[in-house]
């Protein structure tokens, strides 16, 4: 499976929010997309399963425009898992999760939904939440909810927006461990918007790296996450290690927010204190 | 992630889930056992010997089609029964089944709890139709008279639900944006009738007044056939709309990523509930509180899937306005919707203490 995203720009108002990206995406794969606030992460997403209408371009699924798709049409080949999700008139987490299936249900079977359901449940650690309702349930709880019911969707493409935000740092970890499997055992095509750059250095087979409404890097984690490219994008300094083949990213300092102090400045005393370091580095192997 | 607490084993799902199936049903059963008690009551008549067991004998017979000796008790406690308790009761069950399932329909679609059947307006504008009728006698259509009513209601109905639905083709409908934009229609329409009802007399004023508050007072068989059709058509359709309802109310983009059209589907929703409403009130005038209560006492006992919720408010429904038809009845005065909010408010009201104690919250 492949998306197509051909010269797409979208805008709320006059402003672009997304700024004529053109990228191919190739399944079976997990792909992760970084970038900070505002860049336009969740909007791309959204223009590729048709919560958005781009203003201009289009974006193509196997070759077959959206625009030209049903929305009932593209539920069934592209699930998504929101940030957040409603829980006004909340159902039972079983119910929540069943309704994953509502694009393929025609004369369905409420036992094998069930089966599946619970498989799925079981998978993410959470069947003793089944028969509870949905707005009982903590912050991270709700998130694997959402999850599982963007997999009982059985999808071939899967959307997420920043799935794993309000996860402690051992679900954050298996969470995305088993996206990372799932994209190759099930064959699909995992696109996760995240904002932790070393757990998507460590699974992402891909990474997408986006700023100011536009793709500044795409490529292996190794490829796109180095020290140049998060102090432009992100500022911010770091130093990127290798662990196991992976990227691993240790912050060093934030260029200012505050709009007062000049970026330049600060710029050349952290340059300054870099070539010390390096020199007494250097220093320290003659000696 | 096995350290978590012990799960559900795969059948014990299964049967916790048909359980809570079960329980369901139990409650839809009540509700209709209900109907059938408050029809027989609103059917026992004054006769000496028709006791409550004799009424149902003698609706049994009359749909079996056994006819009693003419002139005899049974035969004028069937024609008490047939001619006057009946349209009323059927009118009670049908209005009371249209409100609830439409109220039903209109908070999910909404994603509000507060929103009811008259939430875009329809209510204040079937209401000036009928007062304009009732105060100046001015018909929109050919039709005078009692019917004059029914028609000018009708029609003054379409007008805030045809300006909503031709405006949600143009710009974006939020839920809020159509609830704001109702209450301005609203407000637009109740200040012409404010206006018509002070320039009047005092005994129109009390006719208007009463339309006002709703009455099932006069249902004869004749106002019976639109107010059935309309419903029994469009709850069934609300029906097979239920499960798209149930993933409207995870939000607008959950929504269409599992393939729900969001903006057709508020489109269509808010066409059914107009022509549902508007057939209900033209004949009954503005029932409140059911339209919004029912959906929620029925939410509050079993929880928020629309599958069930839909049907269970159409029985919940007709049983409250059939049991506050009946205790009006018995106070000859009283208007049915004052009887309904005065006794249903508290009932209500304890359901949502009873509930927040036990869930920590309501919704």
């Amino acid at each position: 499976m492949q998306i197509r995203i051909d010269n797409v720009e979208f805008s709320y108002t006059s402003v672009p929010v997304l700024n004529d990206i053109s990228l191919d995406i190739d399944g079976p794969a997990f792909v992760s997309i970084l970038g900070p606030n505002g860049v336009g992460k969740s909007t791309l997403i959204h223009c590729i399963n048709k919560i958005l209408q781009p203003t201009s371009g289009s974006v193509f699924i196997d070759g077959k425009d959206v625009k030209e798709t049903s929305i009932k049409e593209l539920a069934k080949q592209i699930g998504y898992v929101p940030y957040s999700a409603n829980d006004s008139f909340p159902l039972t987490v079983v119910d929540t999760v069943m309704m994953g299936r509502h694009p393929h249900s025609k004369w369905k079977s409420l036992d094998n939904d069930l089966d599946v359901v619970y498989d799925t449940l079981k998978m993410l650690g959470i069947s003793h939440l089944a028969m509870r309702q949905f707005n009982e349930l903590s912050a991270g709880q709700h998130q694997k909810v959402m999850l599982a019911r963007g997999l009982v969707q059985e999808p071939k493409i899967l959307l997420l927006d920043e799935p794993t935000s309000n996860l402690d740092i051992r679900h954050q970890l298996d969470v995305t461990k088993m996206l990372k499997r799932l994209s190759a055992e099930r064959g699909i095509l995992i696109i996760m918007i995240s904002h932790d750059i070393n757990i998507a250095a460590k699974y992402a087979d891909n990474v997408i790296l986006m700023f100011q409404g536009k793709i500044f890097d795409v490529g292996t984690p190794s490829e796109v996450i180095t020290e140049d490219n998060l102090r432009t994008v992100y500022g911010v300094e770091s130093r990127v290690i290798d662990d196991e083949g992976r990227p691993h990213v240790i912050l060093r300092d934030a260029l200012p927010m505050d709009e007062r102090i000049n970026p330049s400045a600060v710029m050349a005393g952290i340059r300054e204190r870099r070539a010390r370091d390096r020199s007494s580095e250097s220093q320290q192997v003659e000696s | 992630m096995e350290y978590e607490e012990e799960g559900l084993t795969r059948d014990g799902l299964k049967e916790e889930y048909h359980h809570a199936i079960a329980r369901k049903i139990i409650l839809l059963t009540v509700c209709v056992l209900g109907i059938v008690l408050f029809v027989g009551l609103l059917s026992l008549s004054n006769y000496e010997g028709v006791g409550l067991k004799e009424t149902y004998e003698i609706i049994w017979n009359h749909i079996l089609g056994n006819e009693y000796p003419s002139k005899s008790l049974f035969w004028w406690a069937d024609r008490y029964i047939w001619n006057t308790a009946f349209p009323h009761a059927l009118a009670a069950i049908i209005a009371g089944a249209a409100l609830a399932i439409c109220g039903t329909m209109m908070q999910s679609m909404m994603v509000n709890p507060l929103a009811d059947p008259y939430s875009t307006g329809i209510s204040s504008g079937a209401c000036f139709g009928a007062i304009c009728a009732i105060v100046v006698g001015v018909s929109f259509s050919s039709v005078t008279g009692e019917m004059g009513i029914v028609t000018n209601a009708f029609i003054g109905a379409m007008v805030p639900a045809l300006l909503i639905v031709f405006l949600a083709q143009r710009i974006h409908m939020t839920p809020a944006t159509l609830i704001l934009l109702g209450t301005a229609i609203s407000y637009f329409f109740n200040s012409m009738i404010t206006y018509l009802m002070v320039t009047t007399d005092a005994d129109t004023l009390q006719s208007a007044y009463m339309w006002q508050v709703g009455s099932l007072d006069g249902m004869s068989w004749d106002s019976l056939p639109i107010m059935a059709v309309v419903t029994v058509i469009g709850s069934a359709i609300v029906m097979l709309l239920s499960s798209k309802l149930n993933v409207m109310s995870l939000g607008e983009n959950s929504a269409i990523s599992l393939g729900v059209d969001v903006e057709r589907f508020r489109l269509l929703c808010l066409v059914l509930m107009a022509v549902m409403t508007a057939a209900i009130v033209s004949f009954t005038g503005i029932i409140g509180f059911i339209g919004l209560v029912a959906p929620h006492m029925v939410r509050l006992v079993i929880g928020s899937d629309n599958r069930f919720v839909a049907p269970i408010s159409m029985a919940a429904g007709a049983l409250l306005l059939l049991a506050a038809d009946y205790i009006a009845f018995q106070f000859s005065d009283i208007p049915v919707g004052v009887v309904m909010s005065v006794i249903g408010s508290p009932v209500f009201f304890l359901i949502i203490l009873w509930q927040t104690r036990k869930a920590g919250a309501i919704y």
